[in-house]
């Protein structure tokens, strides 16, 4: 299909998401700026092969995600990023209070596998549904519902080992269920 | 009734997650998420995809100073 205007328009609108899921994946905000300009570049050399009416955000991420996995199986063997280099990325830091839990998160997430991951952020953050997450991954549903799954198990282990109880809510999550009274 | 392991083959569904976490789990990372998406559109995407519209510029003939011009 040609590069309308509409088109256009709405590859404009997943750069947001697609920056938030490159830095997701590679926990680097340079890396995942790079990602996303090579994944603009190639979409746009093919946007021939888009098929007008399917699904943008899922072909964009699919070209992300092919990328992200070449270009990490190239960096594997590199020293991993310092602490701290997702949250540099962030122009709007967290306020102070929940700045520690996040940090937290954070980590959790990077000790993931890959595969959990990248499941995880695409059904429980980027919003695709487990069929679409399954086309981005080249997998079948039921691998994507086994990995998000794992990966919501394994981040639970992490993070709140002795139980929810023993764990009060943090200022978010009060004011999120609380209100904004208190 | 306390050795809750994980079964293989068993989803754990509400077995050692309960509720009250996977809803946290879900608030961190749309919040993380969202921070980033909140960013928007940087300059630099932007400019790419707009250069992108442009059709190639047509090579100006007749410019005042063109190098091509000076025929000897």
């Amino acid at each position: 299909m040609p590069l309308t205007d509409q088109l256009r328009d709405d590859i404009l609108a997943s750069v947001p998401s697609l920056r938030a899921f490159a830095i997701s994946l590679s926990g680097n905000g340079d890396r995942a700026d790079d990602l996303v300009q090579e994944t603009l570049l190639r979409a746009l050399a093919n946007i021939d092969s888009f098929q007008p009416g399917s699904n943008l955000p899922a072909w964009l991420f699919t070209i992300l995600r092919n990328l992200f996995r070449s270009d990490y199986r190239k960096r594997r063997r590199e020293v991993e990023d310092a602490d701290g280099s997702y949250a540099k990325t962030l122009k709007t830091q967290p306020a102070q209070s929940a700045h520690l839990e996040f940090e937290e998160f954070r980590a959790a997430l990077e000790k993931l596998p890959q595969d959990q991951r990248e499941a995880l952020i695409l059904v429980g953050a980027s919003g695709f549904s487990y069929e679409d997450a399954a086309a981005i991954c080249g997998c079948a549903v039921g691998t994507i519902k086994s990995r998000v799954n794992r990966a919501r198990s394994k981040l639970s282990a992490l993070l709140y080992v002795d139980g929810a109880e023993d764990f009060g809510p943090d200022e978010t999550v009060r004011a999120v269920i609380g209100g904004s009274g208190g | 009734m306390k050795d809750l392991k994980s079964q293989p083959g068993k989803p754990a569904k509400q077995g050692g997650l309960n509720a009250e976490i996977q809803s946290r789990i879900g608030h961190q990372l749309r919040a993380m998420y969202d921070d980033v998406v909140r960013q928007g559109v940087p300059d630099r995407f932007a400019e790419l995809i707009k250069k992108l519209d442009v059709p190639e510029p047509s090579p100006q003939v007749g410019n005042a100073g063109d190098p091509n011009d000076g025929r000897e």
